[in-house]
C-alpha cells in the first residue's frame, strides 16, 4: 500500500480488501465500528458458550448411563473450550478478559437467550444438543468464512468439534423416540419446548434486525436471519419426521415453489422479554456465573502469587 | 496485556514430528508450567497434535500490514532468484 496518511484512504484499503474476499488481521487498520461490532458479536458468541455450560452441567449427576455422562461432561468442556477460543480472539481486538466477563456479570453484554430456558427432563439435553447445536452450527458454518481472520479459525476449530454435539444429541433422542410410549412423550414434550426458542437463535427477522445491514457490508455475516433459520427448517424437518415426532407449529408446511417449508411466526414478545433479562433463568445463570467466578478469585490470586514467587526465585539464582 | 487472568501466551502445535509448529491460538496464563498444561487442555482434546510451544504474546515481534509493499519489495524484482529465470537446453533431463 502507498499511502496511508488519511482515514479515507485506509477506509479505500479496507473496502478493497473486504471485496477480494480478504481476512482482516488484527493488526490491520479497521473502521472503529467494525471493531465495535466484532467485540459485541464475538463476546456475545463467548459469553454463550460459557452460560450455555449451565444448562447441561444441571444433567452431568443424573445422566442415566455412564456412557451418557462421559459423553456430556466431554460436551460441556467442549463449550467451556469454544467459550475461550471466543475469548481470545475477542481480545486480539484490544479489549480485555476482565472488561468482557465484567460486562458479561454486570448483564452489560448479552448471550444467546435460548439458555435462560430450564432443562426440566434428560429429553432436553438430547434436544439442546441436537436442535441448539444444530442452530449454531448453522450459524458458525457461515462464519468460518467471516472477514475477521481470528474469528474465522476459531470458527474452524469450533465446527469441527461441534458436530459430535449435534450428533450425540440426535442419538439421545433417537433412544427416546424409538423407547417406551412414556420415552416418546418425553421427546415430544423436550421437542415442543425447544422448537421455538431454537428457531428464535437466528435473531428478528431481516426486517427488524437493527445490526444486520453492517454485518452484511463487512462480510461478518454472510447470510441473513432469515436465510439460516430457513435453511435449519428445511434441514431438520426431516429429521424430526425420522422420529415419528412433530414440531409444534400448525402452519408448518412444505412450499413446493420454494423448496423449502412455510412455518409460522415464533412469538417476538417472548423472545424481546426474554433478552430483557425475563425469561425462566435468567438470574439463575448469571449468579451462577457470577459465583463462579468469584469462587475462583483464591484460584487466581494463588496462581498469580505463585508465578510472582518462582520469577523472583529464578532472577536470585 | 496483563489481568486478573494472567498475560497471554500464543499456543503453536506441531502435528507431527518433523512438521512446522502452526500457530493454533492463544491463551492466558501466569506462568510458562501453567501455560503448557492449558495449551493442552484447551488445543488438544482430540489430538491434533505431538508437541507445543508456547510463547509469551508480548514476544512475539511482528511486521506491519500497512507496510507489507514497502517491507517485502526488495523480493519483487528479483527473478533470477526462482528456478525458471533459467533456460535449459531442450532435451536436456533431470534438472
Amino acid at each position: 500500500m502507498e499511502n496511508v496518511n488519511s482515514n479515507t484512504n485506509m477506509e479505500e484499503w479496507f473496502d478493497a480488501k473486504l471485496q477480494k474476499n480478504e481476512m482482516i488481521e488484527p493488526k490491520d487498520w479497521m473502521p472503529e465500528n467494525y471493531r465495535k461490532h466484532l467485540i459485541r458479536q464475538i463476546s456475545q458468541h463467548a459469553h454463550s458458550e460459557i452460560i450455555g455450560m449451565l444448562p447441561e452441567g444441571n444433567w452431568i449427576t443424573r445422566a442415566p448411563s455412564l456412557r451418557a455422562k462421559i459423553v456430556l461432561m466431554a460436551k460441556v468442556q467442549d463449550e467451556g473450550g469454544h467459550g475461550l477460543y471466543l475469548y481470545t480472539a475477542a481480545e486480539t481486538l484490544g479489549s480485555s478478559r476482565d472488561e468482557l466477563l465484567d460486562a458479561l456479570h454486570t448483564g452489560k453484554a448479552k448471550y444467546s437467550s435460548i439458555f435462560n430456558y430450564p432443562t426440566l427432563t434428560w429429553a432436553d439435553i438430547g434436544a439442546v444438543g441436537w436442535l441448539v447445536d444444530g442452530a449454531a452450527i448453522m450459524n458458525q458454518v457461515m462464519l468460518q468464512r467471516t472477514s475477521y481472520g481470528p474469528y474465522a479459525r476459531a470458527m474452524v476449530r469450533i465446527c469441527k468439534e461441534e458436530s459430535f454435539h449435534q450428533r450425540q444429541g440426535y442419538e439421545s433422542m433417537c433412544h427416546l423416540a424409538f423407547g417406551t410410549t412414556e420415552q416418546k412423550q418425553m421427546a415430544q414434550d423436550a421437542l415442543n419446548r425447544w422448537w421455538w426458542p431454537t428457531l428464535m437463535m437466528f435473531g428478528p427477522t431481516d426486517d427488524k434486525s437493527p445490526n444486520t445491514a453492517n454485518a452484511i457490508k463487512w462480510k461478518i455475516k454472510r447470510e441473513s436471519n432469515d436465510q439460516l433459520r430457513q435453511r435449519f427448517i428445511n434441514q431438520t424437518i426431516p429429521q424430526v419426521e425420522y422420529l415419528g415426532l412433530t414440531v409444534p407449529d400448525p402452519d408448518l408446511k412444505w412450499n413446493e415453489e420454494k423448496k423449502g417449508y412455510d412455518f409460522g411466526s415464533p412469538n417476538w414478545d417472548e423472545f424481546m422479554s426474554v433478552i430483557a433479562g425475563n425469561g425462566p433463568c435468567n438470574r439463575e445463570r448469571l449468579k451462577a456465573r457470577v459465583d463462579a467466578h468469584k469462587n475462583g478469585e483464591w484460584v487466581r490470586a494463588a496462581a498469580k502469587a505463585h508465578a510472582d514467587k518462582t520469577k523472583e526465585m529464578e532472577f536470585a539464582a | 496485556m496483563s489481568d486478573s487472568q494472567g498475560p497471554i501466551w500464543e499456543v503453536f502445535i506441531q502435528k507431527k514430528p518433523g512438521q512446522p509448529f502452526v500457530h493454533c491460538g492463544s491463551l492466558h496464563a501466569f506462568d510458562k508450567e501453567m501455560a503448557l498444561q492449558n495449551a493442552r487442555d484447551l488445543y488438544t482434546r482430540r489430538g491434533e497434535g505431538t508437541a507445543l510451544w508456547v510463547v509469551p504474546s508480548s514476544a512475539i515481534v511482528s511486521s506491519s500490514p500497512e507496510d507489507l509493499g514497502p517491507f517485502f519489495e526488495p523480493a519483487n524484482d528479483k527473478v533470477y532468484r526462482h528456478p525458471t529465470f533459467y533456460q535449459i537446453p531442450e532435451g536436456v533431463k533431470h534438472i
